[in-house]
């Protein structure tokens, strides 16, 4: 029998060990696995690479993971945001490593890991300083850059609803980069707010397919009313 | 001198989006157009951290943490809406399914260079987002900023000084002071403020203009 369900946060990420690259899914914070995040600092790997759109906001999630020191250098985005103190601080003292790449590239250089392509050409940051030592080809009279895919030893994502293959769906703009990670990284694991018996989710609308999948968590939350808050 | 009131500018802006476009309205000045966008047309406004068909911001007390636009703020899903993750969301764009963008600007070059991500001091935190993949990816790209900064300079220039995002991608660009067009033959004034003159708009501009109207006349 295929059971991916894990019993608890810290079982799930006990093997992440030191150097590993980690991918952590979110948008801001709809999407972010934060249980699975504490639960990494607290099993304390260290010189981690992170991959994520965001840098963590105020002291919760990744921002904790940077503030724990356990990052060495991160992938990302957009670090900036009104409430991202904890990587400013490390970032002007010199004590993190940025690698910025625009979004879409960045959703496109999971997504080309998780399908098994070498390197694509983008037009996106041709021309600009993002594409500084980038090799660069002109196709049907538009140019391009050269990106490689980023792979994950490990990804952590949210969803709402899993079963035990693996099976996932989403809630709303918290997919984001959920199914793109599960794809490009050795071992996915994904903190659900309810596991499903096999069968329950709708095949038609199973939004990752189990095979990306390894590992389940769930970690019940208020259940959001329909378009209210999640208490 | 006589400007365009912000609502005026995205009253322009939304009178030149036709019925049945799909488009992305970047985070500042854009946001403002999905207030103005003709009740008789159906446009399908894109938000790129995964969602089509987004609608206005909730009632108080109906924000759901999960519903947000690229700005992080709470908004709505409409009838007909759709979610998608981040590696299709810019497949719309870079694979040119999206039909507009309107993006705010720090400058906008005379062959429609456009920097809007990074002011190039030393000790700024860098971030990008999808400022680069909206800048080239949408059949035709909109700015929207003021003419001038606030010390008087124009954000109209011959050649940005700005780190570019992205090269010749801005078709039109709305400000306070007029309306223009990025043509082969240089930047083409559509519209002016009321009681603005050309002349008095050129001396304003940091790049040579073309006027439409009088060609026009």
């Amino acid at each position: 029998m295929i059971n991916k369900i894990v019993a608890s946060a810290a079982a799930a990420v006990a093997d992440v060990a030191d150097g590993a690259t980690v991918m952590i899914g979110g948008f801001g914070t709809a999407g972010m696995p934060t249980e699975l995040v504490d639960a990494l600092i607290a099993q304390g790997p260290r010189d981690l690479t992170i991959v994520s759109n965001n840098a963590g906001n105020a002291e919760t999630g990744l921002a904790a993971l940077l503030k724990a020191r356990q990052v060495r250098k991160i992938i990302c985005s957009f670090p900036r945001q009104v409430d991202s103190w904890v990587f400013d601080g490390l970032f002007r003292a010199g004590e993190i490593e940025l690698e910025l790449v625009p979004q879409g590239n960045l959703a496109e250089r999971i997504r080309a890991a998780g399908a098994g392509i070498g390197a694509f050409y983008t037009p996106t940051g041709y021309g600009t300083p993002l594409a500084e030592g980038k090799e660069t080809r002109r196709i049907d009279g538009r140019d391009y850059l050269l990106e490689y895919p980023i792979h994950g030893d490990f990804a952590l994502i949210q969803a709402l609803q899993g079963d035990r293959w693996g099976n996932l769906v989403y809630r709303k703009t918290a997919r984001n980069f959920g199914p793109i990670m599960a794809s490009a990284a050795s071992c996915t694991i994904a903190q659900v707010r309810e596991v499903v018996e096999l069968g329950e989710l709708d095949p038609e609308a199973v939004v990752t397919p189990g095979i990306f999948v390894q590992r389940v968590v769930e970690l019940p939350r208020a259940r959001a009313a329909p378009g209210g808050v999640a208490a | 001198m006589r400007r365009f009131t912000r609502e005026q500018m995205a009253q322009l802006v939304a009178r030149d989006i036709p019925n049945g476009a799909y488009v992305n309205l970047g985070i500042g000045l854009p946001t403002l157009v999905a207030n103005h966008l003709p009740k008789d047309r159906e446009i399908v406004l894109h938000t790129e951290n995964g969602l089509l068909g987004m609608g206005p911001a909730p009632a108080p007390g109906d924000e759901d943490p999960d519903l947000i636009n690229a700005g992080k703020q709470p908004v709505t899903a409409l009838s007909g809406a759709s979610f998608f993750h981040h590696a299709d969301s810019f497949a719309m764009m870079r694979g040119g399914h999206l039909d507009f963008c309107v993006l705010g600007a720090f400058q906008v070059s005379a062959t429609g260079d456009l920097a809007n991500w990074h002011t190039g001091e030393r000790d700024a935190i860098p971030a990008v987002g999808g400022a680069m993949d909206l800048a080239i990816g949408a059949k035709r790209v909109y700015v929207m900023m003021e003419h001038l900064t606030k010390q008087g300079e124009s954000k109209i220039v011959s050649r940005c000084s700005y780190p570019l995002t992205g090269v010749a991608c801005v078709n039109r660009i709305f400000t306070d002071l007029a309306v223009l067009d990025v043509t082969a033959r240089g930047l083409v004034v559509l519209e002016r403020a009321d009681g603005l003159s050309f002349d008095e708009l050129c001396a304003v501009t940091g790049a040579p203009l073309l006027d439409a109207l009088a060609t026009a006349e």
